[in-house]
C-alpha cells in the first residue's frame, strides 16, 4: 500500500508563528462511560494514559488522550498503530457499551508553534489564549473562523490543532493569514 | 485665514515635514498633524460642501464628532469616502479630495440650492415628489439619487488585510483621557486584568490643553507618569488608535483599532477588530462641546471653542488673527486666554449670561479682553469665511448693536457627556438641569445576566466637572469595576486641582427671540443641513416623537449621527412642543460610536478565506482534469468533466453513454457516513427510518427513508449493517451534519436511556462509485478477493483489498447499472482513484459528474432529496409505501403521516412525464387545470420535480407530482412555458430505464 497522503501534504509556513502539517496521525473516537473503571483501564492499556479531565489533554510518547465531551475522547497514536489500538480497546471493553472508531483520515492535524502562536489562534478562535487562562495541558473544542476545530497546548508551547480533513486547506490558509509578518498584536508579553 | 504659528504645537515634530495633496494641490504638514490641522496650517479653511444646500463648510471640531470636514482619502483601490479630517493622522504622500462639490470646491453649482432654502424645508422631498404617483419611479427618484449621497463609493479590490482579535479581561476601560487613565490604574492596582483603549494616537485627552495640576504637578507630567506606571504592570494592556465601537450584552465590546491607517502599504493589517469579553466596562469617553444656534453659525471660521484651543495648543495653528468668543459657560474663556497669551487678538467675549462668568472671566478681563455679558451673536458675516459678527442682546430678537470684524468665532454651548457606549446596551440617562445635559443614570445601568450593572461611566462622561472631580469619579469607577470582578481595591485618588466655575446657562437659540430669517440660517445639524426652522416646522406638523422628528428632518443622521446636533435639536423640539427636555428624550444610540470599516467586520473572511470550501481527497485530480464544479453545500463537486471545446450538455451526455456502455467512476466521498452502534442500535434505527432496519443482516445493505416528526421526508440513503451491534448509515451530501445532529438530538433529549453511540465518519472515507457493465471487471483487476455475483450479490457489502488498500465494497446502484461503491481511508482515496483510472483505461473509463449521476438516477426513476422533496413531501406522495414498514409500532413521522391532510387521496403523487415532442420540460413547470382560482390565477394540477434530456432514450424525461397521477397513466397534461408556449406531456411510469433491474442485478 502506498503512503497515506494528508490533505495538507506536508505544508508549512513561517511567519509570526510556524504553521505545519503534523502528518498522518492515528486518531480514534472513543465513546463510553468515562467514569467507569473499564474505560479507564482500556484507555490505559491502549495509549498508556489516564482519562483526561474536562477540557484537558494528556500527552504521552506518540499518544494523546483528549476530552471531547462528557462521553467522548479522542485518542491519538501513530498512524500505523490504529488497528492495533482499536483491537486493544475492543478486547478490553468487550461486553461494555462503547464505540471505538478510526477517524485518522477524517481530520487534518496541524502544529502551531513559535512566539506568535497564541496570537494567531486568538485572531480566529473565541478563546482566551492569554498564558494565565490557557495553560499547557488544556484542550478546547471551538470555532476557528467558519469551521469547527479543537486544539491543545503542550509543555513546549506548541499548539496541536485538529479540524475536518475537507477544510484542511482553508484552516491552513486561515492560520497562515493570521501569522503573516506585521500582524503581531503584542498582548501576551 | 488660518495659519501655522511660529511656535507651539505640542504634538508636532516641527523638525520634519510631510507632503500631502488636497484636491490636487501640494501642501506640507508635520508628523503629529491631523489632516484637519495640516489643512488649516496651509490656510485651507474650506474643506467641503454641505449635503443639501452645498454650502461652503470648514472644520468645526477637532475630534471624532466632526460633521463637516469629510474627505475622500487615498487613491485607486485604497480610496475611501467620508473620512474625517480631524481624526486622520497625516502621513507622507496622503491624498485627499473634498466631497459634494461640482465642478469645484470653490465654485459649486449646487450651492444655488441655498438660495432656495426657504423652498426646501424639512420633509420637502416627501411632500414634493409624491404626486403624480408614476413620476416617483421614472422622474423624481433618478433625479434625487443623482443629487444625493455624500462621497463616492470606493473601488473594488481592497489590497489591505484586516483581522479580528478575541480578548478577555476583567475591566475594559474605554477612553485614555485622565479619567480613563485613573480608572485603569485604580482597577489594575486592585489586581484586575485591565485593558485600556484610546481612539486617538495620544494619551491624556484634552487635559494637557485645558491645564491644571495633579498632586501638585502639571497634569501633563501626571499623564506621562501614569502611562509609564501602567506600561510596567503585567495585568494591563494599553492600545491607542483603538476606539470603543460598541457595547453589547454580557460584557461584550468591540474595539476598532486603526493599526496602519497612518502607515499605508506597511505589512501590518490595516484595521483590527477587537472582540472583547470584559467583566466590567468603564466608559471614560469624555464630553463633546455643543455649538450655539445663531444665524450663520456654519460659515467656515465658526468653530467650537475647544477646537480653536486644540488647534492652537496641539498643532500651533491659528484660525484667524481675531477671534470672537461666544459662550454660555466659563470653559470657553480658556480659549480666549490661550489665544491672547499666544499673541492673538480677542476682540470680544460675548457671554450670553447676564451675570457673566467666574474666575476665568476675571482672568480674561485681567488680560485686557473685552467681555460683554448678556450678549450674543445676531448674525455672522461672511460667505466662504467669516469676516465679522453682528452682536445683539441675547434677551432680544437680534437687532444688531455693533459689528465686530473678525476671522474666527469660537463658540461654546456647554458640554454633553459622551453617553453612547453607556447607552448601547440599555443604560438609561437622566437630565442634569445644572449642566443642561444628559448623563448616565447610575440607577439604570446596562445589566448582565444576573441583573447586575456591567458598565460604569467615569469622569466627564459621567458629568464630572473639573480635574479634581474627574479624578475622584474615575478612581471610584475603576475601583468599583475591579471590585465587581472580585479584585480588592486599595488606595486613594490623586488630588486634581479644582477650578470653580460660574453656573452655565442653557442657550438653545441665539438670540432667544431670533426671528424666522435668523432661524432659517441657524444650523443645528451641519452634516444634514438641518436648521432651527426645520425642527420647529416638524413640531408644527405633528412630529412629536423625537425618533420621528429625526427621520423627518434628518437631524442626527448620517456619518456623525448628530454628535454635535442632537441635544440642541431636541431642545428646540421640546421648546416647540412646550415640554421639558427629558420628556422629549433622546434618539437611540446604536453602535458603532463612529463608522468602522466594513472590511474590519469581515476580518479575515475575504479572498481565499471568504468561506470554507470543502475538498475531497480526489479534488486535486478533478481540478487538474478540467472539472466544471458546482457548489453542493460547502463542497465543490464536479458537475461534469468537459473535454476540449465540449459544452456542459455534451459532456454530460458523453459521460452517461460511456457509463451505460462500459465504465464510469464517480467521486462519492461527500456522501454522509454515520456509525450507529450499541445494544439498542437496531431499535434506534427502526425509529429513524420508515422501513425496518433491525432485521438487516450483517453484510447486507438496505435503502431507507428518514422523516422528521412532522412526517416529511428529510433524507435517504443506503444503510449497511457492519456487525450485530453496528450500522453504517449513508446520508445525502447535504444531510451528513444535520442528520448526525438529528440522531444526537433524539438520543440526548428523548431516548437518553437507550444504549446507542453515533459517530460521524463522513470524512474518514474516500468513496468511489464504479458503474457500468465493466465495473466488476475493473475492480477484479485490482483485487484478489471474490466479488462475483455469487460472492457479492446485489445489496451486499464485504471487506476487500483493492489496489493494496483495505476497502469496503458495497454492491449498490444509483445509476441503474452493474455498480459498486468502494470505500477506502481518505488518505488513500487519491491512490484508489488513480488505480481505477489506470486499470479502467482498457474500458475507456471516464469520470462522471453530479449531473450525469442525476440524469441516470432519473432514467431509473429514483427520487432525489431536494428535487422530488422540498420539505412538504411525504414518502406516500412518492408511492414509496414499500419503504414504510407496516410491522413497526412506530417510527419518526408515523403519526404525522396519519393526519387527515397527510392521508388525503388528493395529495399530488409522483409519476413520470414524457413530452409528446421529445423536448425536456422546464424545471418546476406547472401543469394547468381548468378554471381560475380566487386570485384570478390558472388552477394547477401538478408540477415538474426533475427534468432532463436523457441521452440513453434520446428524448426528454421528467418526474412530477400530479393530482391522482398514478391513476391517470396515458393522460396528457399541459405545461405553459414562460415565453407563452405550451408543452404537452403524457403521464407515464417514472421508471424509464431497465424496469426489471436486469442490469444492476447482473
Amino acid at each position: 500500500m502506498a503512503e497515506p497522503v494528508t490533505a495538507l501534504n506536508g505544508a508549512r509556513f513561517e511567519g509570526i508563528a510556524t504553521i505545519e502539517d503534523a502528518g498522518p496521525t492515528g486518531m480514534i473516537t472513543l465513546r463510553g462511560d468515562l467514569a467507569s473503571k473499564e474505560v479507564k483501564a482500556a484507555v490505559k492499556k491502549a495509549v498508556g494514559l489516564d482519562i483526561p479531565g474536562q477540557r484537558a489533554a494528556l500527552g504521552g510518547k506518540e499518544t494523546a488522550a483528549l476530552w471531547m465531551s462528557p462521553d467522548e475522547l479522542l485518542l491519538m497514536c501513530p498512524y500505523d498503530k490504529v488497528a492495533e489500538t482499536i483491537a486493544t480497546l475492543d478486547a478490553a471493553l468487550e461486553g461494555q457499551h462503547f464505540l471505538a472508531v478510526n477517524v485518522s483520515d477524517a481530520r487534518s492535524f496541524l502544529r502551531i508553534s513559535g512566539g506568535g502562536a497564541r496570537e494567531v489562534l486568538a485572531k480566529l478562535c473565541p478563546v482566551d489564549l492569554s498564558p494565565d487562562a490557557f495553560a499547557p495541558g488544556m484542550f478546547r473544542r471551538t470555532r476557528m473562523a467558519q469551521v469547527p476545530a479543537a486544539f491543545w497546548l503542550d509543555e513546549g508551547g506548541t499548539f496541536h490543532l485538529v479540524c475536518f480533513r475537507s477544510v484542511g486547506e482553508y484552516a491552513f490558509n486561515l492560520l497562515k493569514t493570521a501569522a503573516l509578518s506585521g500582524g503581531e498584536v503584542g498582548v501576551y508579553g | 485665514m488660518s495659519t501655522r504659528l511660529a511656535t507651539g504645537g505640542r504634538r508636532l515634530d516641527r523638525g520634519r515635514a510631510q507632503e500631502f495633496t488636497f484636491n490636487g494641490k501640494r501642501m506640507q504638514g508635520h508628523p503629529g498633524d491631523t489632516l484637519a490641522s495640516a489643512l488649516l496650517a496651509n490656510g485651507q479653511m474650506l474643506m467641503g460642501r454641505s449635503f443639501k444646500y452645498h454650502r461652503p463648510r470648514g472644520v468645526v471640531a477637532s475630534g471624532a464628532e466632526e460633521p463637516n470636514a469629510l474627505v475622500g482619502l487615498g487613491e485607486g483601490t485604497r480610496f475611501e469616502p467620508n473620512q474625517r479630517a480631524t481624526t486622520t493622522e497625516l502621513f507622507d504622500g496622503l491624498v485627499a479630495v473634498s466631497q459634494n462639490h461640482w465642478p469645484s470646491l470653490e465654485t459649486d453649482i449646487g450651492a444655488v440650492n441655498t438660495h432656495f432654502a426657504r423652498f426646501l424645508p424639512a420633509g420637502f422631498y416627501y411632500k414634493m415628489f409624491i404626486h403624480p404617483r408614476p413620476f416617483w419611479k421614472h422622474v423624481y427618484e433618478p433625479f434625487i439619487r443623482q443629487s444625493a449621497g455624500l462621497g463616492k463609493a470606493p473601488n473594488p479590490g481592497d489590497p489591505d488585510r484586516y483581522e479580528h482579535f478575541y480578548y478577555f479581561c476583567d475591566v475594559l476601560v474605554v477612553g485614555g483621557g485622565v479619567a480613563g487613565l485613573q480608572s485603569a490604574l485604580a482597577a489594575a492596582e486592585a489586581g484586575a486584568k485591565v485593558m485600556l483603549i484610546e481612539q486617538t494616537a495620544h494619551w491624556g485627552g484634552r487635559a494637557p490643553v485645558d491645564g491644571g495640576e495633579v498632586d501638585g504637578h502639571p497634569v501633563e507630567d501626571w499623564i506621562d507618569a501614569t502611562i509609564a506606571k501602567l506600561q510596567d504592570m503585567p495585568n494591563v494592556t494599553l492600545r491607542t488608535r483603538c476606539m470603543g465601537a460598541g457595547v453589547y450584552d454580557h460584557g461584550y465590546a468591540l474595539g476598532y483599532e486603526r493599526v496602519a491607517d497612518h502607515t499605508p502599504g506597511s505589512d501590518a493589517p490595516r484595521h483590527r477588530l477587537w472582540r472583547i469579553r470584559a467583566g466590567q466596562i468603564v466608559t471614560a469617553t469624555g464630553a463633546i462641546e455643543r455649538p450655539l444656534s445663531f444665524a450663520g453659525n456654519d460659515i467656515p471660521g465658526v468653530m467650537l471653542a475647544s477646537a480653536v484651543r486644540d488647534y492652537a495648543v496641539d498643532y500651533g495653528v491659528s484660525i484667524g488673527d481675531r477671534t470672537v468668543v461666544v459662550t454660555n459657560n466659563d470653559d470657553a474663556y480658556r480659549t480666549a486666554i490661550t489665544l491672547k497669551k499666544l499673541g492673538l487678538e480677542i476682540p470680544a467675549i460675548l457671554d450670553a449670561r447676564q451675570q457673566g462668568g467666574g474666575a476665568l472671566a476675571e482672568e480674561a478681563r485681567a488680560l485686557g479682553i473685552r467681555i460683554e455679558n448678556g450678549k450674543g451673536i445676531a448674525k455672522v458675516k461672511g460667505g466662504k469665511h467669516v469676516t465679522g459678527v453682528a452682536i445683539c442682546a441675547q434677551a432680544g430678537e437680534g437687532a444688531a448693536l455693533e459689528e465686530i470684524a473678525c476671522e474666527a468665532v469660537a463658540m461654546s454651548g456647554g458640554w454633553s457627556p459622551v453617553v453612547h457606549l453607556w447607552s448601547h446596551c440599555g443604560g438609561k440617562l437622566i437630565w442634569d438641569e445644572a449642566q443642561a445635559h444628559f448623563r448616565p443614570d447610575p440607577e439604570n445601568p446596562p445589566r448582565g445576566a444576573q441583573g447586575e450593572g456591567f458598565v460604569l461611566p467615569a469622569g466627564s462622561a459621567n458629568g464630572a466637572g473639573d480635574l479634581a472631580g474627574v479624578l475622584n469619579d474615575a478612581h471610584a469607577a475603576g475601583q468599583a469595576a475591579a471590585k465587581a470582578t472580585g479584585a480588592k481595591p486599595k488606595g486613594k485618588a490623586p488630588q486634581g486641582s479644582a477650578s470653580p466655575e460660574a453656573p452655565m446657562q442653557p442657550v438653545w437659540l441665539m438670540p432667544q427671540g431670533a426671528g424666522y430669517k435668523l432661524r432659517l440660517k441657524a444650523w443645528l445639524d451641519y452634516q444634514n443641513d438641518v436648521k432651527v426652522s426645520d425642527v420647529q416646522l416638524a413640531a408644527r406638523e405633528g412630529y412629536e416623537s423625537v425618533e420621528h422628528a429625526k427621520r423627518y428632518t434628518t437631524l442626527g443622521m448620517a456619518t456623525d449621527q448628530g454628535k454635535l446636533s442632537n441635544i440642541n435639536g431636541l431642545a428646540i423640539l421640546s421648546d416647540a412642543l412646550g415640554q421639558p427636555i427629558p420628556q422629549t428624550g433622546t434618539t437611540t444610540f446604536r453602535p458603532p460610536y463612529t463608522p468602522i470599516s466594513l472590511s474590519s467586520i469581515a476580518g479575515e473572511a475575504t479572498k481565499a478565506n471568504f468561506q470554507p470550501i470543502r475538498k475531497t481527497p480526489m479534488q486535486g485530480w478533478h481540478e487538474a482534469n478540467g472539472a466544471d464544479f458546482e457548489p453542493v453545500g460547502q463542497w465543490r463537486r464536479p458537475y461534469c468533466f468537459p473535454k476540449g471545446e465540449e459544452g456542459r450538455h455534451e459532456a454530460v451526455n458523453r459521460e452517461i453513454t460511456q457509463t451505460r456502455d462500459s465504465l464510469g467512476v464517480l467521486d462519492a466521498s461527500t456522501l454522509g457516513k454515520i456509525i450507529v452502534k450499541g445494544p439498542d442500535a437496531g431499535r434506534f434505527m427502526d425509529m429513524l427510518y420508515t422501513n425496518m432496519m433491525s432485521t438487516l443482516k450483517p453484510g447486507r445493505c438496505r435503502y431507507g427513508l428518514m422523516c422528521n416528526e412532522n412526517g416529511f421526508l428529510m433524507d435517504d440513503g443506503v444503510v449497511a449493517r457492519l456487525d450485530e451491534d453496528t450500522f453504517l448509515c449513508h446520508t445525502t451530501t447535504g444531510g451528513a451534519e444535520s442528520i448526525h445532529g438529528h440522531m444526537e438530538e433524539w438520543l440526548q433529549t428523548e431516548w437518553w436511556d437507550w444504549k446507542v453511540y453515533t459517530a460521524n465518519v463522513t470524512e474518514q472515507y474516500a468513496q468511489v462509485g464504479v458503474a457500468g457493465p465493466n465495473s466488476r471487471k475493473v475492480i477484479e483487476k485490482l483485487t484478489d478477493d471474490d466479488i462475483s455475483a455469487d460472492a457479492l450479490a446485489f445489496m451486499g457489502w464485504t471487506g476487500i483489498t483493492v489496489a493494496g488498500i483495505p476497502a469496503r465494497v458495497f454492491r449498490i446502484s444509483f445509476a441503474g447499472e452493474l455498480s459498486f461503491e468502494l470505500s477506502v481511508p481518505a488518505s488513500h482515496g487519491r491512490a484508489l482513484w488513480d488505480a481505477l483510472m489506470e486499470a479502467g483505461s482498457e474500458y475507456g473509463v471516464m469520470p462522471y459528474g453530479t449531473e450525469a449521476m442525476h440524469v441516470m438516477r432519473a432514467e431509473k426513476g429514483f427520487i432525489m432529496i431536494g428535487d422530488e422533496t422540498d420539505g412538504t413531501v411525504i414518502p406516500q406522495d412518492l408511492n414509496m409505501q414499500w419503504a414504510i414498514s407496516k410491522k413497526k409500532e412506530d417510527y419518526l413521522g408515523k403519526r404525522a403521516q396519519e393526519r387527515s391532510h397527510m392521508a388525503d387521496p388528493n395529495r399530488w403523487k409522483l409519476v413520470g412525464l414524457e413530452t409528446l415532442d421529445g423536448s425536456a420540460l422546464p424545471d418546476g413547470a406547472y401543469a394547468t387545470a381548468e378554471g381560475h382560482n380566487a386570485n384570478g390565477q390558472r388552477n394547477v394540477q401538478g408540477r415538474v420535480t426533475s427534468t432532463y434530456h436523457s441521452p440513453t432514450l434520446g428524448r426528454g424525461i421528467a418526474m412530477g407530482l400530479v393530482l391522482h397521477g398514478p391513476n391517470r397513466m396515458g393522460e396528457v397534461l399541459e405545461f405553459p412555458t414562460v415565453d407563452g408556449g405550451i408543452i404537452k406531456a403524457k403521464i407515464v411510469d417514472q421508471v424509464f430505464y431497465d424496469k426489471d433491474g436486469e442490469k444492476q442485478n447482473g
